[in-house]
């Protein structure tokens, strides 16, 4: 097993509440809460979980758009959130994020070219010579035409917007990627070109993932290693194969059985949970998937299970399992 | 089974400063009593349209319906005076959408919103409308009804508040639920309880659904009947078994084939090059043409009709048409 590219450790960011005339804080969202897994060089680790869960402030959390509340970052060893601020402006060319809805962050008055090369720019990465060829190589990459460079963001689809929202990231040459939910605001057929976008760009320039989505039959094509979240904790986490074949966690057999699968003939048992995610401002005591779990025992309510392994590479957090 | 609602060559046009838009073109379809009919097709392809255009919610000056029929017992709906209509939407038609934050009113609490229809339609005095929508409340299961009748919307998550939608959609016991997209917005958990809740109303009272969705996997499991539609036309219709197992048209054959499936591996997603012509660019062609594999010549100049094949399927596509072979 290769080393570590990321690795989080027991990291918590929890985001205050707060109330009155003078902003007293009265409480906290505890966001994430006490979570470690650890990304290994070239895979794609997959991060599931419904709203709320969780996963995308990890991912903020670890490339510091948030600063943490307690817990470790290490990417290439470094500790992220021990830099200073030009030392990790130096770090992030190597680490970028993209985003669900890539029209939000493009500016509507910038042509997409220069919009793709502004990073290399700030970062002097490239000289002013160069960068027409540089971005124009990405565009390729990503599957825009030289023709796109002059056009404003208004005059791409939906599709195209995430392959600029790509290219942005890729010209800057990173090691790491974070993607938020970047397929899930696009049509299906569109959606699967996306996909392979994202598998190519793995396997032509080595690039590493965390994948953040709510889709699991995207997550499962795509992920070589999956973590499900649950109210800012970890409930479960193994590579893919283990983990569709043998989910020990039961708000892992729900989410799996929850999914309405595009073969009429099948007949499936179904996990229907009842009630809604519990707010994280006030999360169950013990485990926080007792109040929802249909397995739930006394132990449960009582004590939060350990994280443990369990042979393979499996984590879970459960009593019963 | 008797058919509830026939639709015939409809068509609706928007009006834009750069032509003329045809959301939805020429299309004709029926949906039987107790019949679930789900339309599936990319955003953009006129499914919503068709909805609105059923429901009578098509606004000047810019849209107007076209052309085209609507029958729904011995009326037709687009010939039917608006104090007509109004007594049948929501009465005997109803609909839910997919953001049900927009479609209740933040001041009113919900038990009053529900009661409101009942009032209306069904002259129920206030105390049979409470009475009623505690019913309805429990109905699409959700417990503790007299607080949450008594509460606000901004109280409720999300799924809650879409299953309130469908109680207020089915509190007058229509014969047709109209559902756009109902569980698009919610968590996969959520979306389960909601169909579940859609399939239990469907059952206690015999109504017909036409369900709006651009997930496959929600139209395996709820449709008993599926349209696609693609760019304003239907595609491809049929019974939802024969329809997955042997689609007919390359576009449904794509969407099928480019959707990751939970146990089903592939090294490579299918993926459909391209994407959804411009409505105001389209030509007398079939629309798919220059995004489909199997395009012929007969494709780019001459759209195709939508033909019956022998297990009763209808698909609009040159390929199964002997007239292409004249050509």
């Amino acid at each position: 097993m290769s080393e570590a590219l990321l690795e989080v450790r027991h990291l918590k960011k929890y985001f205050p509440i707060t109330a009155g005339l003078f902003n007293r804080t009265v409480g906290h969202v505890r966001a994430v809460d006490d979570i470690s897994f650890l990304i290994r060089p070239g895979e794609t680790f997959g991060l599931v979980g419904e709203s709320g869960s969780g996963k995308s402030t990890v991912g903020r959390t670890i490339l510091r758009l948030h600063e943490k509340t307690d817990g470790e970052v290490l990417f290439k060893g470094i500790n992220i959130h021990d830099l200073s601020k030009p030392e990790l402006r130096k770090l992030r060319p190597k680490m970028q994020l993209i985003f669900q809805d890539p029209y939000s962050s493009l500016n509507p008055r910038i042509r997409i070219g220069d919009a793709i090369g502004e990073a290399l720019l700030d970062h002097g990465l490239a000289a002013n010579d160069e960068i027409r060829d540089r971005v124009l190589e990405v565009m390729e990459a990503c599957g825009l035409s030289s023709y796109h460079y002059h056009r404003f963001p208004h005059e791409f689809s939906g599709g195209q917007r995430q392959r600029i929202g790509i290219a942005r990231a890729l010209a800057l040459n990173p090691d790491f990627i974070i993607a938020d939910e970047p397929v899930s605001a696009l049509d299906v057929s569109i959606q699967a070109q996306i996909i392979n976008l994202f598998q190519k760009l793995q396997q032509t320039r080595g690039l590493t993932y965390l994948f953040i989505s709510h889709d699991l039959s995207v997550v499962e094509h795509l992920c070589s290693r999956i973590g499900v979240m649950y109210l800012g904790t970890m409930m479960e986490m193994a590579p893919r194969d283990e983990l569709f074949r043998q989910p020990l966690h039961p708000y892992t057999k729900a989410l799996l059985s929850a999914i309405p699968i595009p073969i009429p003939k099948l007949k499936r048992e179904r996990i229907v949970l009842e009630g809604d995610i519990p707010s994280p401002a006030n999360p169950p005591s013990g485990c926080k998937f007792h109040t929802r779990c249909p397995f739930a025992v006394a132990q449960c309510k009582e004590q939060q299970p350990e994280f443990r392994n369990v042979g393979n590479d499996h984590y879970v957090a459960c009593h019963l399992a | 089974m008797n058919s509830l609602i026939e639709i015939n060559h409809l068509s609706t046009h928007f009006q834009t400063g750069d032509g003329t838009i045809k959301a939805v073109d020429d299309i004709s379809f029926r949906i039987r009593e107790g019949e679930t009919v789900c339309i599936v097709g990319e955003s953009g392809c006129g499914k919503s349209i068709t909805a609105m255009s059923i429901m009578g919610l098509i606004e000047g000056p810019h849209g107007k319906i076209a052309g085209g029929q609507i029958r729904f017992g011995d009326k037709d709906l687009l010939k039917i005076s608006k104090e007509e209509m109004r007594r049948i939407r929501g009465n005997e038609i109803s609909m839910i959408f997919q953001e049900p934050m927009s479609s209740l009113n933040p001041v009113i609490t919900i038990g009053k919103q529900i009661m409101e229809p009942l009032m209306l339609h069904q002259q129920m005095t206030k105390k049979q409308a409470y009475a009623r929508a505690i019913e309805l409340i429990e109905l699409v299961g959700i417990p503790r009804a007299e607080q949450i009748a008594n509460s606000y919307p901004h109280q409720l998550s999300g799924g809650m508040l879409q299953r309130i939608m469908i109680a207020i959609a089915i509190s007058c016991g229509p014969k047709l639920l109209i559902a756009d997209e109902p569980t698009t917005a919610l968590d996969v958990t959520i979306q389960a309880q909601v169909l579940e809740t859609l399939r239990k109303s469907k059952e206690q009272s015999n109504m017909s659904i036409m369900l709006i969705t651009h997930d496959l996997g929600v139209v395996a499991e709820m449709a008993d009947y599926v349209i696609v539609m693609y760019a304003g036309k239907i595609v491809e219709e049929g019974d939802v078994v024969e329809l997955f197992e042997r689609p007919k048209h390359p576009y449904t054959q794509g969407l099928l084939k480019s959707k990751p499936i939970i146990g089903q591996r592939k090294d490579q997603l299918y993926s459909i090059p391209g994407q959804v012509p411009n409505p105001l660019e389209l030509t007398e062609s079939c629309y798919f043409h220059d995004r489909c594999e199997n395009c012929m010549t007969i494709c780019q100049t001459r759209q195709p009709r939508l033909m019956k094949m022998d297990n009763g399927q209808r698909v609009a596509c040159w390929l199964y048409d002997e007239e292409a072979q004249h050509e």
